[in-house]
Parts: structure tokens; sequence; C-alpha cells
């Protein structure tokens, strides 16, 4: 089980990551946190050779168990981080990133992280296809949240005029309120394609597109929800502090979708 | 005799107490001119800007004075009780009210450490005074040294260069609510000095298009021009601040032109996009209330003030160094100021003919060694009571004019003189 040595490299990376935007969180300096990514792309090159090697080790696409949906969705949130990094330079974003990150992939390491044979009923294509797209989106989902968050820290700074560090590093609002725009508009379409390919894989599976399964629901509950805060923003002006919570309430329906379906409701979605 | 100083200023007192104080126009000379009236203050001035009001005077005995100058503030507005105007008043003596003055001119009590308009307003207040002839040779000489003190400052450290008064802090904090200038409107409502130096901050960082709108139309357009920019009509202003995005407001009105119903219509039209307003005006122009209604972020000049202390942290090292300046230059006036002082200036003139009187005694030692010891206690009798009777009528004179506003002029007219050595420094005073 080669993959579980660089899954907990990269759980040790990732800690240094945050440990290390933590500090930057509360520390004075306001120039590129340089070590603090330098750890966390370290993370993500060993986290990325884990899921390789797991790929290899499983000979299918290895999102099957709740441990690998989690593990996959730090990836995604990390690979979303780097790339947001890259392109607006949102130095402060990793301090709520990579915690979140943290958290997600050390509850990953507490579940049962061995390979589980597939049930042959279950292996096809659309399956990984599905997996895949699912999670990303609830990574940009999850992006949308963190910027809410920022969002509505930076606006209560500015309201009630505080000046402090976080203040200093929180970029403007118009930017995380962009973020939080941008990220949704990009989580919804791979919900939507998450959605379309996991009835494909239903029909296939169980020889029906839709049968109302408590995951299904909910996934249609948090679509409707996005679709009409994306209309929302476009006709009547949904922005600012109102977007940054829907983004963050969304967030609470896909954790509960992701998570919450599988401990408390019945279903056939239950291997994950 | 004191320098007194009473006042209130940013650092004590919030916006709601400074705008019910503050004195201008015809107000303010006629302020000057009732406290210079009153008996026991024997000079005054009165320094008023939007951050602060400050009385200087020279009183007689300072604490009837600080509690003559607390009763006038109190009969200029009657809404507060006396004690809760006290409780936002500093009160300085002598040298510390120097240095208070000179750290004033200097802007390193400003709001924005560094910025260039207090030394105007030092300069009006200062004319103002004079204008009324409510000052005389220490408050002029005070306010004449504060002048230079400022200058030095200003020439000898960096503080200026990075500090553009209220206006860097308001481009800075738009910066926080938008990420970049290039494709918003600004607004300046009301055509204040202080309004149209933001709003030319705003248009060097870039913001694409200036609207103004003042009451005096000509006025709006003859300022538009300079910032390439557009002016409306003041009845049309708020039509406009739905398309604007930053907007500065600092008309003269005493009441609020801009209200919470405006700004719901307004943010309403606009479909939530956030809209920056900054109120510089005092009294204010802008309804608090409005800071509550999602996606408007008001500051008033107060708010202003914060931003400002939070952007300090790189200018204090020229801060620092201004501040060396002014305790050397506090030295040097009080200096000045304590050899005015009527009591020196006697002992040194007693000592002085007494210094005469030995010397000449004991020049003609050896032609009165063969009087007798009698004789000899009666020559020195008899230049004591020469030189008594000399300095009689000056010293009385001195006494009796030391507590009217002439004293110092007859100081001063002794000290000549008698070229007496109670000497001043008094070069580097003049500019």
């Amino acid at each position: 089980m080669v993959n579980i040595f660089f899954f907990k490299a990269a759980l040790g990376a990732y800690f240094l990551g945050m440990a290390s935007f933590l500090y930057f969180l509360i520390s004075r300096k306001e120039r590129p946190p340089r070590l603090s990514f330098a750890l966390t792309g370290l993370g993500f090159l060993i986290h990325t050779v884990a899921l390789i090697v797991r790929t290899a080790e499983a000979t299918y696409i290895p999102i099957t168990s709740l441990h690998e949906a989690m593990s996959f969705f730090s990836w995604a949130l990390v690979l979303a981080f780097l790339l947001i990094e890259y392109r607006y330079r949102i130095y402060i974003l990793g301090s709520f990133v990579l915690p979140v990150t943290f958290i997600s992939l050390i509850s990953s390491a507490t579940l049962p992280m061995e390979i589980k044979m597939l049930d042959p009923q279950l292996q096809s294509a659309w399956l990984g296809v599905h997996t895949i797209l699912a999670i990303m989106g609830a990574a940009a989902f999850s992006m949308a949240f963190l910027a809410g968050v920022m969002y509505l820290l930076q606006e209560w700074f500015l309201k009630s005029k505080r000046f402090n560090n976080l203040y200093f590093k929180l970029p403007a609002l118009d930017m995380l309120d962009n973020l939080n725009y941008r990220a949704i508009s990009f989580g919804f379409p791979l919900l939507t394609l998450g959605i379309i390919t996991g009835s494909i894989w239903a029909e296939f599976a169980w020889g029906t597109y839709w049968n109302w399964d408590p995951k299904q629901t909910w996934s249609l509950i948090i679509w409707l929800f996005y679709a009409a805060m994306l209309h929302g923003r476009i006709t009547v002006g949904w922005r600012g502090r109102k977007a940054a919570w829907l983004a963050i309430i969304g967030f609470a329906g896909v954790v509960f979708t992701f998570a919450g379906v599988n401990l408390l409701l019945q279903g056939r979605h239950a291997f994950l | 005799m004191d320098i007194i100083l009473v006042g209130l200023s940013h650092n004590t007192a919030p916006v709601e107490v400074r705008e019910k104080l503050s004195f201008s126009g015809q107000m303010l000379s006629d302020g000057i001119k009732r406290l210079r009236g009153y008996e026991n203050i024997s000079e005054c001035l009165i320094l008023s800007t939007c951050n602060r009001v400050e009385i200087y005077a020279i009183v007689d005995q300072s604490e009837i004075g600080i509690a003559r100058i607390k009763d006038f503030l109190h009969s200029y507005q009657t809404t507060l009780p006396l004690e809760s105007i006290s409780q936002h008043l500093y009160i300085h003596k002598n040298e510390a009210a120097v240095k208070h003055l000179f750290r004033v001119a200097a802007s390193l009590d400003s709001m924005v450490v560094g910025e260039p308009q207090i030394l105007g307003q030092v300069k009006d207040a200062f004319d103002t005074a004079l204008l009324n002839k409510t000052t005389g040779v220490i408050l002029n000489k005070l306010f004449k040294k504060a002048i230079s003190v400022a200058k030095r400052v200003r020439t000898e450290t960096r503080i200026a260069e990075n500090a553009v008064s209220i206006s860097y802090a308001a481009v800075e904090l738009a910066k926080k609510i938008f990420s970049s200038l290039r494709d918003k409107r600004g607004m300046l409502v009301g055509a204040g000095e202080m309004g149209e130096l933001a709003a030319n901050y705003l248009v060097s960082s870039g913001i694409q298009e200036i609207v103004v709108s003042t009451r005096n139309y000509d006025r709006a357009l003859n300022l538009a021009q300079t910032y390439n920019g557009r002016a409306v009509r003041f009845e049309n202003f708020l039509e406009e601040m739905g398309r604007s995005d930053v907007v500065i407001c600092s008309t003269g009105a005493p009441d609020y032109v801009i209200r919470s119903e405006h700004m719901q219509d307004i943010i309403h039209k606009r479909k939530n996009r956030p809209i920056f307003l900054i109120d510089i005006s005092v009294p204010r122009n802008i309804d608090p209330a409005i800071n509550k209604i999602d996606n408007v972020f008001l500051y008033d000049i107060d708010d202003m003030h914060a931003v400002v202390e939070a952007n300090r942290r790189t200018r204090k090292e020229e801060a620092d160094k201004g501040e060396q300046i002014i305790v050397e230059e506090v030295e040097t006036f009080s200096k000045w100021f304590k050899s005015l002082e009527v009591v020196p200036a006697i002992v040194a003139l007693r000592e002085k003919v007494e210094d005469i009187r030995r010397k000449e005694l004991e020049r003609v030692t050896d032609k009165l060694r063969t009087l007798s010891p009698e004789e000899i206690a009666a020559v020195e009798g008899l230049t004591n009571t020469i030189i008594s009777k000399i300095l009689h009528g000056p010293l009385v004179a001195l006494k009796s004019e030391a507590n009217s506003s002439n004293g110092l002029l007859y100081v001063e007219t002794i000290k000549k003189i008698f070229n007496l050595e109670v000497k001043v420094s008094d070069e580097e005073g003049e500019e």
C-alpha cells in the first residue's frame, strides 16, 4: 500500500503549510508567504503522486469510499487554490483554504483506507467521471464558501471601522465577491454534469435514470439553490453580503449532500 | 502671566461635539473680540478647523483664565452641559501649550501626519486675530515661531511626502472596497477645500471620471474642468449618485443632505453595487444611519482618522524626527518667554544697579580710608538711598503694569534702557 505512505506524507506537508499560513494570518508581515506556498505546493505534489499510485493499485478511478472522496476533494480544493493564486495573488486565501484542506484530509485519514474491490455491477467509466465532476464541483462551492466568509469578515471590518492586521491582508470586497461568483459559475456546470453523468450511470447500475434516492434529491435541491443564486445575481443584483451568505448556506447543503446523507439517511447511494 | 491653551481635537472629542463648537467667519471674529474683552485675558486667538477647536490665550492667572475660556465655549452652544464639554477638553500651560501649537502647526498632531492644510489654517487663524487686534507681543511671537517651526519640520523631514491629508486615506480605503478604480466613477458634492483635495487624489489614482455638483453651478463647472469631469446641477446630484461609486461630500450645509431613504433608493437602482461615501463635512452632511444599509460604506471625518492611524505605521519614523525638532524649538521659545517675566526683570534691574553701587564704592575705597566707621556707614546708607529712590519709580511702574497687556512692553523697555543681563536670544525667533 505505497499510496498510503504518500497520502500520509502529503498530510504532513499540508499540516506544515497550514501552520505556516496561520502564522502569516496573525503576523504583521505583508510580504508573500513563500514558505507557506512552498509547503502547500510540496503537499500537492506528494498528494498527486499518492492519487496516481492508488489509481495504479486499484486499476480503476479510486473514488468509491468516503475516504477516497474526501482525499480527492482536498486535492481538488488545493488545485483550485493554486490556480486562483496564480491569477489573483490573494495570499491570505491560503490561511482559509489550508485549514479546510487539512481538516478534510485528517478526517479522511480516520476512515478505512484500504482499497475495496468494487462490485462488478458498479464498474463503469461513468462512475469515475461522475465522482470526479461532482467532487470538483464541491471544491468550487467550497471556494465560494471561503470567499463568502472572507467577504463577510472584510465587510465587517469596513463597516465597523476596524483596521487590524487581517483587514490589511484581505483583498478588496469586490474581488472577494467576484471570487465567490466565479467559483459558483465554475462549480455549477460541474454539478450539472455530475448529476447528468450520475443518472446515466444509475441507468447502467440500477436500470433507472432517477429514483429519488436521498443523494439524488439533495443534489437536485442544491442544484436548484445555486441556479437561483446565479439567476438572482444576474437579474436583481444579489451580490456582496447576500451572495456571501448564500454561498455559505449553499456550502452547508453541499456538505450535507456529500457526507450527511450517507450518515443520516438510508439510500442506495450508501457506498459513498 | 501664563500662556494657556484650552481645546479639543479629533484625539479627544467625537465629531458630534466638534461640529457644535466650530467657529468660522464672522462668528470667529466676534468670538475672539469678545474673549479678548474678558478681564484677565490679555491676548487670545482661536484656531478652528474641522478637526480641532483650540483657544490660545495669555492670562494673568491661569485658573481664572481657564474657567473664563470654558464659560466662553459653553456660551457658544448650550445644548451640551459644561461638564460634558469639559471631558473632551485638554488644557496646557506655558511650555506644554507652546509644544502643542508647534506640533499642530507642523502637522504632527494631524489626523494624517504631515498633511499640509493645517499650516494654512494656523496662518488664517493668526491673520484673523491680527485683523481683530486680539493678540499682542507674546502670541504674535508664538505664532510666527510656530509657522517657522512647521516650515523647518517640513523641509528637514520627509513626513509631508507620503501624507497628502485625508485624501490619501480615502483612496487607500476605496481600494479595499474596489480592487481597481479605473472603471469607477467619483463624485464630489460641495466644494470644500478638503473635498477638492480628495477628488484630486482620486483622479491621480486613475478613477475613470469625476462628477462635480455644488450649489453654485459655475463653480461646479470650473472644478469639473480641472478634473476633466462633468458638472451636475445641485438639484440633480442624488440622481447622479446612482451612477457613482465613490462619493465625497463636503458641502457647508448645516444638516444632512443625504438621508437613509435617498440611499435605499440609490442602492436599489444600483442593483446593490457597492458605494463608498466619504463625509468630510463638519457638521456632517450624510445621515450616519446610512452605514447600516448593505453595500453602502459611509465614513465620516472621525472614521477617516481611524484609517489614518492604521496607515500611520510607516510614517512614524519621520514623525519622530519632527518631534525632535519640536523639542528643540520649544526650548528656545520657552527661554524667551520666561525671560519676559516681570519678576526676573526686576531682580536683574536691582542686581545691576546694586552692582554699579558696589563697584563705585570699591573704586573709591582708598579715598574713603580716612573716614571713621560711622562715616563709612553713612556713605553706604546714602548710596543705598539714592539707588532706591531712582529705582522706586520704574519698579512701581513695572509692578503695576505687570498684569496689564502693556506689561511686556515695560519689561522690554526697561531691559533695553538699562541694558539688562536677562539676555534673551531673540534672533532665531525672527523669520
